[in-house]
């Protein structure tokens, strides 16, 4: 079932969580919405699923074409997971799930024996068979989100809402949980929207990216997309890290050939760490003349820290550890930089 | 012999505070409570039974633990509502409404037995409109319920606010998101994870009730086999200088208080069987 939002305004007091978004989200898909905290991503999660209404007068929220804007969460057939679980604590895990069974009017309610079979067979999906006689207290923090995921599609939901579904868990259990899910989606094939302000699990699990700022729409694309050809300054620099260097300096150093206009800019070149190259220092050649600062070398790749010679602006730069041994470079030494590539926007933009 | 050293811990003073713990215990509660039993043990066991059994002393029983039992229910259903409007709402006027619920802790009991009974009694403010109509508060076993119900309200409000004030709000949205109703989501959901407190918040009004003398005095009437409750009767008893029998009834009162909140511990722990891990 697709999801389609339009126009949605909310404001909680003085404050604007939302400022007219326009968001589709096509049957079937995966889609994070991405964004730092207070960019009205969960409050928008929240609008679809019924949890708060957006204000008087402002657009609706049609899923597949039938305006639910002011129909109840209870009545919306969505699924809702919350960052800290919300498992009812004094029921066992086969109470949790059937929950939303056995609260439903006695006329459409399942017999007692169809829902410990669905029951079962939700635990099974979400692969803790054998858990229905434990408390949540005596499950860890991956488990549960399991469970109230299975409680939240035991009632047959059309949409799947997730609200940060994995920041509560640690590093590990976290990747282990996101790449769960992505396989998972594509079993069952439900609209799924996710809610994180993680661009890594953003990136690596969703079909498509919603990118979120100021109660704002930034970008929507798929992580390619959105990766590769940032629509703002913002963008740019929520997913991943960036260099933001002065265009002047740049093209006196000859270390950047802007496309036509793009000297027409903010000024401001955008570069991301992997695309700088880093070769010896000649007198005389292309590239702009650095110091190198410090050196990490733990992990895949080494990042460095450069000073650039002529504006002493700091750069990073991420190269492969190979490549770092064969230059051979001690904290002081002179460098040139080349860009790979980099990017100008054309609106001026204040960041 | 070697020495076994105890476990290093982070938080040493085991040993300091349990001696603490019971030295404390035994001076403020056991020590006086023994000299009850060991009073009693002089007695033969027809006197004992004479002096625990006789009518107008079962009679007290009755009148104390249905009229306890019935004030703490009271109190709890009720002790509910007040805390959920203090929690859940903000209103004009909150803070003094908090403040009154502490009120019976502070009051003299007596006092408090001498208004209500002002209030009750034939032509008090309320009673004047309920005696046409043949009810009658003061000076009946109401007027007692009435006493105990107004000492024991602040022990269900005080210990359920602050987990009703815990309470995530997440957990009544995964409820409303499931397709439950307000009344389900209040019946499934809240109140199976009030009921600890609940329990506990039940557990100290009736055993304040039981034990409650001031305030019922003035209201009840004092009559045998009617409005007399037992530590009246134990009053009464010393007043005759009846030491033997008076201690006698204080030594039954212990035994089913201290059986009764034994119950009511076991019954505590089972309602919070999910927390453990």
């Amino acid at each position: 079932m697709s999801i389609q939002v339009s126009s949605i305004r909310k404001t909680f007091g003085a404050f604007t969580a939302l400022n007219g978004v326009d968001l589709h989200v096509p049957s079937g898909k995966l889609v994070a919405l991405l964004g730092p905290s207070g960019s009205g991503k969960t409050t928008l999660l929240r609008i679809i699923a019924g949890l708060e209404f957006a204000d008087e007068g402002s657009g609706q929220i049609q899923f597949h074409g039938v305006d639910v804007t002011r129909v109840p969460a209870g009545q919306r057939k969505v699924g809702f997971v919350f960052q800290h679980y919300a498992l009812f604590r004094h029921m066992t895990i086969f109470e949790n799930i059937a929950f939303g069974l056995k609260v439903r009017p006695r006329a459409e309610r399942p017999a007692a024996r169809e829902i410990a079979e669905r029951v079962r067979f939700l635990l099974k999906l979400v692969q803790l068979e054998g858990l229905e006689g434990r408390y949540p207290s005596q499950l860890s923090g991956g488990q549960r989100q399991r469970i109230a995921l299975a409680r939240a599609l035991a009632v047959d939901p059309k949409v799947l809402l997730l609200d940060e579904p994995f920041g509560a868990l640690d590093a590990k259990v976290r990747k282990e949980l996101r790449r769960w899910l992505r396989r998972f989606h594509d079993e069952i094939h439900l609209t799924t929207v996710f809610v994180t302000h993680d661009q890594e699990e953003a990136l690596e699990i969703a079909d498509e990216v919603v990118i979120m700022n100021q109660a704002k729409v930034e970008q929507v694309g798929t992580p390619q997309e959105v990766y590769d050809r940032p629509a703002s300054p913002f963008v740019y620099q929520f997913l991943g890290n960036v260099n933001v260097l002065r265009a002047q300096a740049l093209a006196h150093a000859g270390a950047h050939q802007p496309h036509a206009g793009a000297l027409e800019s903010d000024g401001r070149v955008y570069v991301r760490p992997h695309d700088i190259e880093v070769i010896p220092h000649i007198p005389g050649a292309p590239g702009m003349a650095a110091v190198l600062r410090y050196v990490h070398a733990a992990g895949p790749q080494a990042r460095l820290t450069l000073e650039q010679v002529q504006t002493r602006e700091t750069i990073e730069v991420e190269i492969a550890r190979s490549e770092l041994s064969l230059l051979d470079l001690k904290t002081g030494d002179l460098v040139n930089l080349r860009l790979r590539q980099g990017h100008s926007f054309a609106d001026d933009y204040a960041i | 012999m070697s020495f076994v050293r105890a476990q290093r811990s982070v938080l040493p003073g085991f040993g300091l505070s349990l001696g603490f713990t019971l030295t404390y215990l035994s001076l403020i509660v056991l020590i006086p409570l023994s000299a009850a039993f060991i009073k009693t043990a002089g007695m033969s066991w027809a006197d004992f039974m004479t002096a625990v059994a006789s009518p107008r002393v079962m009679a007290s029983y009755r009148l104390s633990f249905f009229a306890s039992l019935a004030a703490g229910l009271v109190n709890s259903f009720f002790g509910l509502i007040v805390a959920w409007v203090l929690v859940r709402y903000s209103f004009p006027g909150k803070r003094v409404v908090d403040a009154l619920v502490d009120l019976p802790f502070a009051l003299p009991t007596a006092v408090a037995g001498i208004a209500l009974t002002a209030i009750y009694s034939k032509n008090g403010w309320v009673g004047q409109y309920l005696e046409p109509h043949g009810i009658k508060i003061a000076f009946t076993e109401i007027g007692v319920f009435m006493a105990l119900t107004f000492i024991g309200l602040p022990f269900v409000v005080r210990t359920l606010q602050p987990v009703l004030s815990e309470l995530e709000p997440e957990i009544e949205e995964a409820s409303a998101t499931l397709g439950a109703n307000r009344w389900q989501t209040i019946t499934r959901v809240i109140l199976p994870e009030l009921l600890p407190p609940l329990i506990t918040g039940f557990a100290l009004s009736f055993a304040r009730a039981l034990g409650e003398y001031g305030s019922v005095v003035f209201i009840s009437g004092n009559m045998p086999m009617r409005t007399e409750i037992t530590p009246l009767l134990i009053i009464t008893k010393l007043e005759q200088y009846d030491y033997h029998g008076a201690t006698a009834i204080a030594v039954v009162m212990l035994v089913a208080s201290f059986s009764m909140l034994l119950v009511i511990n076991l019954l505590q722990k089972w309602s919070r069987r999910y927390y453990q891990v």
